[in-house]
């Protein structure tokens, strides 16, 4: 009698826990329990998984007030108003699925948000849309268009040459610095959408191994140029520059990280190194002083 | 009269423990999904909740993992300490105030003119060690992690961890050197064991030798050495190899004047819906010495002579289902007959000497209902496959440990970790007592497990 009680409880317990399980979970648990008012299986995974890993930076409510934002630089990203930086979508529209990926398996450069590759894939699409149910946006509105990238040009001291010229142009060492260290005149004025002071990226402190906030490739640099980062100054420069422009651009960049082995920095050190392109960096900072009177450009930086 | 209702009362006793039991289940599904949130030992430094790295502390998830191949780092730029507030110490402390119970049968007791065997029971309150717990980044990709542990009945300071790592060199994360004292890179993590009780408290696995044995390795314990590990980006693949003195742990040169060498190899993969799976082998050999040179009859430290061979070696499979996780390990081990025998190599060898050699497997289930709920089934089974003595029962000081645990997270804030444990492991040693019997320990603890 007890001995087919017991055989009964067992029973009863595995398959209390085997129905748990499987009615709630897929890839790698996030041992949460998950909500069922109206998410789809997907969301009500990410939901679980982002109670585990997201919510203490992002929030409960997705808005970027979890319990140690006061304690970042800067603040988590606030879902609630579905901008994000990393896009390969124009300026103001919403992200795809994937951008929002990349971002969580590359994590975000210069802040606290860490790389989470050691997640399946289906843990980040399980995220995402949780992600996405933070905002109304998703649901009115749908992801920008992809911009395309061309092929990149080749790397020559006169791509170099341009790009100085550009940097010099579009007064991106307003923000950037001539020496790309991210202490432009502007740096320090600075803010993001929510107000908080924000500093332009140090190209000069870059390593091999370095990265920018959404990449590491020349490709992601020119993508930046084309989608500028929302909710930063960094515009977008997709209707002031041709994209061969953009690779002159990239090019140049590429020198000012100098510590950092490159095809850029080889060409421009058999051309003479840095000092070749001084003479135009004086030129237009002599004219932009004199037609600007220190105002940053119209990009917005 | 009283057959029947000595009859009836049982039956009765029985379905209200069913009934009690049944409420139980549905009253931990109910009570389950209440979410709760958790942060790190590292979350001063990250912000990270604990559940980020931790199935259930202090076991790992496959994130937390990689956080500690890449020598507790994120790699996001904010793991050198420069980042951190000067007032940030990286030291946590843990420790469980704890009552148990133990009974030992077939113990020889004195009585009389001779022995006779009994079972010996005893339970009390009692404390764990104190680990503190110091760990983090001197800068990028230079890691440490320092362990002093308080051992509250002997009194005494030692150094359970202490070591030093260059993280990605080259950066590369297949190069990785630890240089000190550190737990090998093994399938299971007793450093990271999810039970505390002195039956089932530790891995068999990694300690179990045969009686008479004097080789002194363990897996399990903390060795000093240099260990080479490196990994994927994904953690997908790892490996580690490891150089170790020949002293199991502990400080002060070597007795054998040999080192020991480990080496795990693994590698993960995406089963569909499942998820990460891992399998991995891993093996470990060196020499133990057999006798030492002596100094007025006492041995001379550093002196170890007869240098004899051991070898472990095993593989393994981690599946996880959702949230269940079972881990399933064989291992073979072999220890050379003058080490099996506790015989000096210089001397002679009983009759029937022969070395040693047993199986071992572990099999470790966990239910993770919510990270407030950790079940924990074990068992584990040696078996010998040949005695040190040919005339033992081929079945002499074979084990079968079962060990079950639940733990409860009541709480899990920004700073702190706290776990209601409770726990039950019974062992069956066969053959072991004087008389021949089967000798048969359990285990009861229940405590509070807290870390800050």
């Amino acid at each position: 009698m007890m001995k087919r009680r017991m055989i009964c409880l067992s029973i009863l317990l595995i398959a209390a826990t085997a129905g748990s399980a499987l009615a709630q979970n897929a890839g790698v648990s996030s041992g949460y329990p998950t909500p069922k008012n109206g998410f789809s299986p997907a969301e009500q995974r990410g939901h679980g998984l982002y109670l585990r890993y997201c919510v203490l930076c992002h929030g409960v409510f997705g808005d970027g007030n979890g319990d140690n934002a006061p304690f970042l630089d800067p603040r988590p990203r606030d879902f609630t108003a579905a901008t994000f930086k990393c896009r390969s979508t124009p300026t103001g529209t919403l992200p795809l699925d994937s951008d929002l990926i990349g971002t969580l398996v590359r994590g975000v450069q210069a802040t606290n948000m860490p790389s989470w590759r050691p997640l399946t894939d289906e843990n980040r699409q399980d995220l995402v849309a949780y992600i996405k149910t933070f905002s109304e946006r998703w649901k009115t509105e749908k992801p920008g268009d992809a911009i395309k990238i061309p092929p990149e040009t080749p790397v020559s001291i006169e791509s170099i040459r341009r790009g100085h010229e550009l940097f010099q142009k579009m007064e991106c060492w307003k923000c950037h610095g001539q020496q790309g260290r991210g202490d432009g005149p502007s740096a320090s004025t600075l803010t993001d959408s929510k107000d908080q002071p924000i500093r332009p990226y140090n190209f000069a402190m870059a390593r091999n191994d370095s990265r920018f906030k959404c990449g590491s490739e020349n490709q992601d640099l020119y993508r930046i140029f084309m989608t500028g980062v929302d909710g930063t100054p960094m515009p977008s420069f997709a209707d002031v520059m041709q994209p061969n422009d953009a690779w002159d651009l990239v090019h140049y960049l590429r020198t000012l990280q100098t510590e950092r082995r490159s095809k850029e920095n080889e060409v421009l050190k058999a051309a003479g190194g840095a000092a070749t392109l001084k003479s135009s960096e004086n030129k237009s900072e002599n004219n932009s002083a004199a037609d600007s009177n220190g105002k940053t450009h119209s990009g917005g930086h | 009269m009283q057959m029947r209702s000595g009859r009836h009362l049982p039956a009765q006793q029985s379905a209200l423990a069913f009934l009690v039991a049944a409420a139980f289940v549905v009253l931990f599904v109910v009570l389950s999904s209440t979410p709760g949130y958790a942060i790190p030992a590292f979350a001063r430094k990250y912000g990270l909740p604990c559940s980020a790295c931790h199935e259930a502390w202090p076991k790992l998830n496959s994130f937390g993992q990689n956080f500690k191949d890449q020598g507790y780092q994120l790699n996001n730029d904010r793991d050198s300490p420069i980042w951190l507030n000067p007032s940030y110490w990286p030291v946590a402390m843990r420790i469980t105030p704890h009552w148990h119970y133990e009974s030992l049968g077939h113990q020889s007791v004195d009585s009389g003119d001779g022995t006779v065997e009994q079972t010996i029971k005893t339970s009390g309150f009692d404390l764990t060690g104190i680990d503190i717990l110091a760990a983090g980044t001197l800068a990028k990709n230079v890691s440490f992690l320092l362990v002093p542990s308080i051992d509250g009945v002997a009194g005494t300071v030692g150094f359970e961890s202490a070591n030093i790592r260059l993280d990605n060199i080259k950066g590369s994360p297949w190069l990785n050197l630890k240089f000190g004292k550190f737990e090998l890179d093994g399938p299971l993590s007793e450093k990271r064991m999810m039970s505390f009780s002195n039956t089932g408290g530790a891995y068999q696995l990694y300690h179990y030798v045969p009686a008479g044995d004097i080789n002194d390795f363990t897996v399990g314990e903390n060795q000093l050495g240099v260990e080479l590990m490196g990994h994927s980006l994904d953690d997908h693949t790892r490996y580690a190899a490891s150089l170790i003195s020949s002293t199991d742990g502990s400080l002060g040169l070597p007795g054998g004047r040999s080192y020991d060498g480990f080496v795990h190899l693994s590698q993960g993969f995406m089963a569909g819906k499942l998820g990460l799976q891992r399998v991995g082998v891993y093996g470990v050999t060196g020499l133990r010495p057999t006798y030492s040179l002596t100094s007025g009859g006492e041995p001379i430290p550093g002196t170890g002579r007869g240098n004899k061979s051991f070898y472990r070696a095993g593989g393994y499979g981690n599946l996880y289902v959702g949230k269940f996780d079972l881990a399933g390990v064989y291992q073979h081990a072999s220890d050379n007959v003058f080490l099996a025998n506790g015989t000096p190599a210089n001397g002679e060898l009983p009759e029937g000497a022969q070395g040693a050699t047993w199986n071992i497997g572990t099999f470790e289930g966990h239910y993770l209902y919510s990270p407030k709920h950790f079940i924990l089934g074990r068992y584990e089974l040696v078996r010998m496959s040949r005695q040190p003595l040919s005339d033992l029962p081929s079945d002499y000081g074979n084990i079968d440990v079962f060990t079950a645990g639940y733990r409860f997270y009541p709480f899990i804030n920004s700073r702190a970790g706290f776990a209601w444990h409770i726990e039950f492991s019974t062992l069956k040693a066969v053959k072991t007592a004087d008389s021949g019997a089967d000798q048969r320990s359990n285990s009861f603890f229940t405590g509070f497990d807290f870390a800050f």
